[in-house]
């Protein structure tokens, strides 16, 4: 079974492997280990984002270049991509997204309900097929499972780790 | 010849500096489009590039998925090294989007070129004035942002400077091209983001 601790590497193996070059990211402490990867890793680009959005039109254009990408984003960012995800739907760009979940499993915050528990259901309105993960072991395999259907199924898939896997922050 | 009918609209445009017209102005300050891969924003600057280069498969356009151009051009600009990337987007479509030019500043790949067609109006919903006839200056934002090639071309005489900041240079660079608010070319480009996407990959991948 994948530890707590290695179960990122393992993700970032995966992406490496997979020729993910362009890592698009807002800084969220789930991610944190990909994140802090990707900027070590002279190899590819790591974009810090002001928006969820602008990393689905950034890996549109990675896409028209024949370049792969991975948007790195917490539930709440899901929401500022809505209408950006047209490009996905109706451009049929392949899309890879990595959501660490908040308003869920064990959450103190109150803000983040609304969109934590929105999240899947926008996703899957804007033709994003979601895969949760509960455990390493999950994510793991979630991730892998998830770049041929990205990258060779040409759809948008959204791995939404949860926090079974990350823990709830305490409040 | 009958008045155009937003002829009180283009002239308090042109008293305001916005005198250049974009049919002329925009493939000027472009010159020699095929040295260019290009994404187009939606409504105006789409009809503008697929009429100058006859909807050419080196070009991305939109119709959608507005405030998106920029960033679609940043992620083909680092993808693709070997090529010169032009956005060319409008005033309403970079307005959504700001937060895009600080993202392009930090990353600052040279092959990376925006031109901001700025008419001061939001063209495509009925010609309401945008932020720009009001004060806002997206020039100083991209400055401000932390781009450091930047330039405002509004005269004749600024083009070919214009023309040069895109096609040279160490860092992506930001041109404000300001124009009067009379319409870009009646062109029909194809709509479908799918076929687009399609005939792009398959014209421009290295094989």
């Amino acid at each position: 079974m994948a530890s707590e601790a290695i179960w990122q590497d393992e993700v970032y193996t995966l992406l490496r492997e997979a020729n993910v070059t362009q890592f698009a990211y807002v800084p969220d402490a789930g991610h944190r280990i990909l994140i802090d990867k990707s900027l070590a890793d002279p190899d590819v680009h790591a974009v810090a984002l002001t928006t969820e959005e602008e990393g689905v039109a950034l890996l549109a254009g990675a896409d028209l270049g024949g370049a792969r990408g991975v948007l790195l984003m917490q539930s709440s960012g899901v929401g500022n991509c809505i209408n950006m995800l047209s490009l996905n739907k109706g451009g049929r760009f392949p899309l890879l997204t990595l959501v660490s979940m908040r308003g869920d499993f064990g959450e103190g915050n109150p803000w983040q309900f609304p969109m934590g528990q929105a999240t899947q259901p926008v996703l899957e309105a804007m033709g994003v097929i979601c895969l949760r993960a509960d455990t390493p072991d999950d994510a793991v395999a979630s991730v892998r499972a998830a770049i041929p259907m990205a990258f060779q199924g040409g759809n948008a898939v959204g791995v939404l780790l949860t926090q079974k896997l990350l823990g709830a922050k305490p409040f | 010849m009958s008045e155009h009918p937003r002829a009180a609209q283009i002239a308090a445009a042109v008293k305001a500096g916005f005198v250049l017209d974009r049919r002329t102005a925009l493939p000027a300050l472009i010159g020699r489009h095929q040295d260019f891969l290009f994404v187009a924003g939606l409504a105006g600057t789409s009809k503008d590039i697929a009429a100058l280069t006859d909807d050419g498969a080196h070009v991305y356009t939109m119709a959608g998925a507005m405030g998106g151009a920029t960033m679609i051009g940043l992620g083909l600009a680092l993808a693709r090294r070997d090529r010169k990337v032009v956005v060319v987007t409008g005033d309403g479509e970079l307005l959504m989007n700001l937060g895009s030019l600080a993202t392009i500043a930090v990353m600052n790949p040279p092959n990376l070129a925006i031109v901001c067609v700025d008419n001061g109006y939001y063209g495509e919903t009925g010609y309401q004035q945008s932020h720009t006839s009001l004060g806002v200056d997206l020039e100083k934002i991209a400055t401000g942002s932390g781009i450091k090639r930047t330039m405002t071309v509004q005269l004749e005489s600024e083009i070919a400077g214009g023309a040069r900041l895109i096609r040279e240079g160490n860092g992506s660079s930001f041109v404000l091209l300001r124009v009067k608010p009379t319409d870009p070319p009646a062109y029909k480009r194809d709509f479908d983001p799918s076929a687009c996407r399609v005939r792009f990959r398959s014209a421009n991948l290295p094989r």
